[in-house]
């Protein structure tokens, strides 16, 4: 089989790629979805709040999947479901295995990586303790109260305030669970502040920051756990211990973009992201393949998941038609305050959004990007989170300006 | 009547099962918890030692050695995975060397083939990742590893496929002494047999209690692992284990056949023998000494960690004794035990010979059994054939691992039948990868529930009272 | 003497950190920290009449659960009276993205609509 543009992943992020992909003149276009329908990890999420980027409006997740799904319906764009994508290799041949097809090769002329993230799991913790029963992620959590519709736990404690926690620390509560307390191993919170607002405080739900669940108790079912203050070094402090008797604990520690298919097509990852390093194509490293969504890095919001999949859409609709967009060698360096850009690299002509996120909490700073020692952006922020992406703009004028090099993105105090 | 009733469906039990049923199919197994290898079999070093640890004369030298022989073989027949990935003992001082060379001397009169003492540079060739501080090790290739919870599942399996029954939530209350053999009691259950072999690990002491014999002792000894993601299975190949010393014994690092990297473990003598939590302390432990013997482990691949406990006896070697007629306990079947199970089982026929008993060997016996991960090592053209047949085998339901439906759905219909999640897992590695089931668990207890024909809320995740689920949301 | 009120804007993932200065009577007077005039729409809400949207799921017929929410916001104190009547009722087996499986729910104006499409 051959096709133009081969997309990994159904959800978000592959159906904004085909979507923006089409509407450049590429039709020969497949989507592989490895669930039984499209729209990814957003089917489960039901919370409201997505889209007012991209829509205007508020939506739930399945209804902000359901509007791309609808798009791609209309173009007909085809798609294939519960079909598992085993091998992409670097001259761009896509492997992967249906109930129909059995396993079978496409080459493609471009592929789209768009394969989404997974959550940090308990062992990657290492907490100590047993290992009973009643531990799970809070997106595994999700899927069991959202899709089965299924009670995991009375009485929750939630590690991590990732936004996923947030979130499920509200649905719990509203089908009947009580929910004891969200842990936070850092001294700021990993969700968005309208999350701490509206999922905990309207609960009245505590939010305990520097702290971390030490133990584990109960033999078959969990029966409690152990949480701590930790110190400036993120060590528990023992005198602080606090038992808290619960049969189920959360964890929201945090995403990680599944790159198992991009490391082997043999692209090395960047050691922040996660993620494949791309220019402002959303190229990888490998001509023709591109990476968009949270398999490149961990979004915030949805909306921009969309917004970066359409580059990378487009882009891969330029280089199938024989136009890219060059590379330019200039590479974008950060301080540590900033952790990463995505891109890593520049393309000319084209307007660039760079996002990127920062490593602490910061007040009152200003987002600062040099080219050599000339500051061509400088911008005021109230506040800077790690929790949330940022984004400056790099306009084609801009990018032809600059003297080449490095590029540096600060934050300045 | 049974002929045989064995008790403890470990990797002893699962080999004397199997063995036994090389002569008779009147077998049962008796199990207290919901799966087998539940004991000391699911969380241990999973090495076939080469044998030069024990003593000269022990039980343990004789079994170890010969079960290392047979252990390729056997692994073979039952599908197993099996690898002879060679050891390292290694030594940081010129006194490490000393106690090298002792073990060396000892293993070539145990019989362990091809063991020497080696330096540094001969070191590197073989693991360019040792500790910096090693300057000797004992090298002993036929070190091997192999799955002890797959083989365990895989002989008792074997035994069942031969004809043996398998009693899982049988805890054994009382044991009666009745005309002909024994009467092995739990609450609203009891098993005849003829014969009985108590190979109840951690509670063999208990087992023989019953039949009058308060000869031994079996205490718990706790071990801590962490097992690290299969991106890091290749950073070493051998099996590196410490030269003992007046520091202690040491951990060890090791591939595993799954290839995993494995890590620990502790040695920590306890009273309570369900105490398989982890500790701050020992993990920390596992991890400072690993990195002396293995330079450059990242820990940051952690997966997941664990606590086995080892049945440790009171006599130094391990208890294989007749207390009584046709009652024989395999007791304080510690490190090597697992590399000494195939032998042990072979042991016992012998001892069952010498006291009477009349082993005609079964025309009809069949040692073979389809290994469990078989689908993955057929060729593309072989998947495809099958997928066509069934087409469950296209639908993958553990991303990490790459575990299909139709691999779990055969575990389930499979010999020993798992009844819970994690023996799901253990049968197929599903939800055994980096996401550590995450995304498969809802899908697993779907397939779980559907054939075993019960609720979804009443799949657990190890039996008893582990429950995933409490009930509807509305 | 007038008091103020630290608030969260949560009608974007903004959220915006406001100030609100009150009257003796509790009414908002100003609103300081707002980055759009959501904010003071969302300000003055809260400080008068907090309203949050309910998002849950509804169980069908055939024993699975559909998602769902309230089409416009409904008053915060009554969340569980709301989760209440959203877990007594039983919607059919095919409903779509906006059909209505409660009207006014518990009197509060508010439709509970479908949110995905069963098949």
């Amino acid at each position: 089989m051959k096709k133009d543009l081969v997309i990994i992943g159904g959800g978000p992020a592959g159906m904004a790629a085909a979507v923006a992909a089409y509407e450049a003149g590429i039709k020969d276009i497949l989507i592989l979805e490895r669930d039984n329908a499209l729209g990814g990890i957003l089917r489960q999420c039901i919370h409201n709040g997505f889209g007012l980027h991209r829509f205007g409006e508020e939506l739930t997740g399945p209804e902000y999947a359901y509007r791309y799904e609808k798009m791609v319906n209309e173009l007909g764009i085809p798609y294939m479901l519960d079909t598992m994508v085993i091998e992409v290799s670097a001259d761009k041949v896509v492997t992967a295995m249906n109930r129909e097809n059995g396993i079978f090769s496409i080459q493609a002329g471009a592929v789209i990586l768009a394969m989404g993230c997974r959550e940090r799991p308990k062992g990657a913790l290492n907490i100590a303790g047993a290992r009973p029963a009643g531990i799970f992620t809070a997106g595994t959590a999700q899927k069991f109260v959202n899709m089965k519709g299924y009670m995991p736990g009375r009485e929750v404690v939630i590690l991590g305030s990732g936004d996923i926690g947030l979130i499920m620390a509200r649905r719990m509560t509203l089908e009947g669970a009580k929910v004891k307390a969200v842990c936070e191993l850092m001294p700021y919170s990993g969700g968005l502040a309208r999350n701490i607002e509206q999922c905990l405080n309207d609960f009245n739900i505590p939010l305990h920051l520097s702290h971390t669940v030490v133990n584990i108790h109960g033999r078959e079912r969990l029966e409690g756990v152990t949480i701590a203050r930790v110190d400036e070094n993120r060590r528990p402090i023992k005198e602080s211990e606090e038992y808290i008797p619960c049969d189920t604990l959360l964890l929201s520690c945090g995403l990680i973009p599944e790159n198992e298919l991009t490391k082997g097509a043999g692209i090395a990852l960047d050691r922040v992201t996660g993620g494949a390093s791309v220019n402002g194509e959303r190229e990888t490293e490998i001509e023709g393949i591109f990476a968009c969504g949270n398999v490149l890095h961990v979004h915030d919001l949805v909306d921009y998941v969309s917004e970066e999949s359409a580059i990378a859409g487009k882009a891969a609709a330029r280089y199938i038609l024989g136009n890219s967009n060059k590379e330019i060698s200039i590479t974008l360096c950060t301080d540590g305050r900033v952790r990463y850009t995505v891109p890593q690299r520049l393309t000319e002509v084209a307007d660039t959004s760079v996002y990127f996120r920062v490593a602490d909490v910061y007040r009152d700073a200003k987002i600062v990007v040099r080219d050599g020692d000339r500051v061509i952006i400088s911008k005021k922020k109230q506040r800077l989170a790690p929790a949330e992406m940022e984004k400056v703009e790099l306009t084609k004028d801009v990018i032809a300006s600059l003297s080449g090099g490095e590029l540096s993105f600060s934050i300045e105090i | 009547m049974f002929d045989f009733a064995v008790i403890g469906a470990g990797v002893v039990g699962g080999m004397v099962a199997r063995e036994l049923t090389k002569y008779t199919d009147s077998v049962c197994i008796i199990e207290k918890k919901g799966d087998v290898a539940m004991g000391a079999t699911r969380a241990n070093s999973a090495i076939v030692h080469a044998g030069f640890d024990a003593a000269e004369g022990s039980m343990k030298a004789k079994m170890n050695v010969r079960g290392s022989e047979m252990m390729e073989e056997i692994c073979s027949l039952l599908g197993v995975k099996y690898k002879k990935n060679g050891s390292l003992v290694v030594g940081f001082n010129d006194e490490d060397e000393h106690t090298l060379v002792e073990l060396c001397e000892r293993g070539k009169n145990n019989g362990v083939k091809g063991v020497r003492v080696i330096h540094r540079d001969e070191i590197l060739t073989l693991e360019p990742n040792i500790g910096d501080g090693v300057c000797v090790a004992l090298y002993a290739p036929t070190g091997a590893i192999v799955c002890p919870y797959e083989l365990c599942m895989a002989s008792v399996g074997n035994a069942m496929d031969n004809g043996a029954s398998l009693k899982l939530n049988f805890e054994v209350k009382n044991i009666e002494i009745i005309d002909g053999g024994y009467r092995i009691i739990t609450d609203g259950d009891a098993v005849e047999a003829r014969y009985v072999i108590n190979c109840a690990g951690l509670y063999s002491d208990d087992i023989a209690k019953m039949v009058g014999d308060g000869s031994f002792k079996i205490s718990p000894r706790r071990g801590e692992y962490m097992l690290l993601d299969r991106e890091v299975g290749g950073h070493i190949s051998h099996t590196v284990f410490r030269c003992p010393s007046k520091m202690g014994k040491g951990v060890l690092v090791s591939p595993t056949v799954d290839g995993n990297l494995l890590v620990g473990p502790t040695a920590e003598n306890i009273e309570d023998k369900e105490d398989t939590t982890t500790t701050a302390a020992g993990l920390a432990k596992v991890r400072a000494l690993s990195s002396e013997q293995v330079r450059g482990i990242d820990f940051s691949k952690v997966i997941t960690s664990f606590t086995g406990l080892r049945a440790a006896g009171d006599t130094g070697d391990f208890i294989i004794t007749m207390p009584r007629d046709r009652f024989i306990n395999l007791a304080g079947i510690e490190s090597p035990g697992l590399s000494s199970a195939p032998a042990i089982a072979e042991h016992v026929i012998s001892l069952l010979i010498d006291a009477g008993y009349e082993a005609k060997a079964r025309d009809d016996f069949n040692g073979t059994r389809r290994p469990m991960h078989f689908f993955s090592s057929l060729s593309v053209e072989e998947k495809n054939e099958l997928i066509k047949q069934r087409p469950e085998y296209a639908h993958v339901i553990c991303r990490c691992e790459t575990v299909t439906e139709g691999e779990i759905l055969d575990a389930i219909r499979t010999n020993p039948r798992p009844t819970d999640v994690d023996g799901v897992k253990r049968r197929t590695r599903a939800s055994m990868g980096r996401c550590q089931g995450g995304f498969c668990t809802p899908y697993i207890i779907d397939l779980l529930a559907s054939e075993m024909g019960v609720d979804y809320t009443e799949v657990t995740k190890f039996g008893g009272d582990s429950y995933i689920n409490f009930g509807k949301t509305k | 003497m007038a008091k103020e009120r630290l608030l969260t804007c949560i009608v974007c993932p903004r959220g915006c950190q406001m100030k609100v200065l009150l009257s003796d009577e509790g009414a908002p007077i100003s609103v300081e920290g707002n980055f759009c005039k959501r904010g003071v729409t969302y300000a003055n809400d809260e400080c008068t009449n907090p309203k949050r949207t309910v998002t849950s799921t509804v169980r069908c017929k055939s024993g699975a659960v559909v998602s769902v929410k309230t089409d416009t916001t409904i008053p915060k104190g009554m969340m569980f009276e709301v989760m209440a009547e959203i877990n007594g009722v039983i919607a059919p087996d095919e409903v779509s993205i906006g059909d209505i499986v409660i009207a006014n729910v518990c009197g509060t104006g508010a439709n509970v609509v479908a949110t995905s499409n069963t098949k």
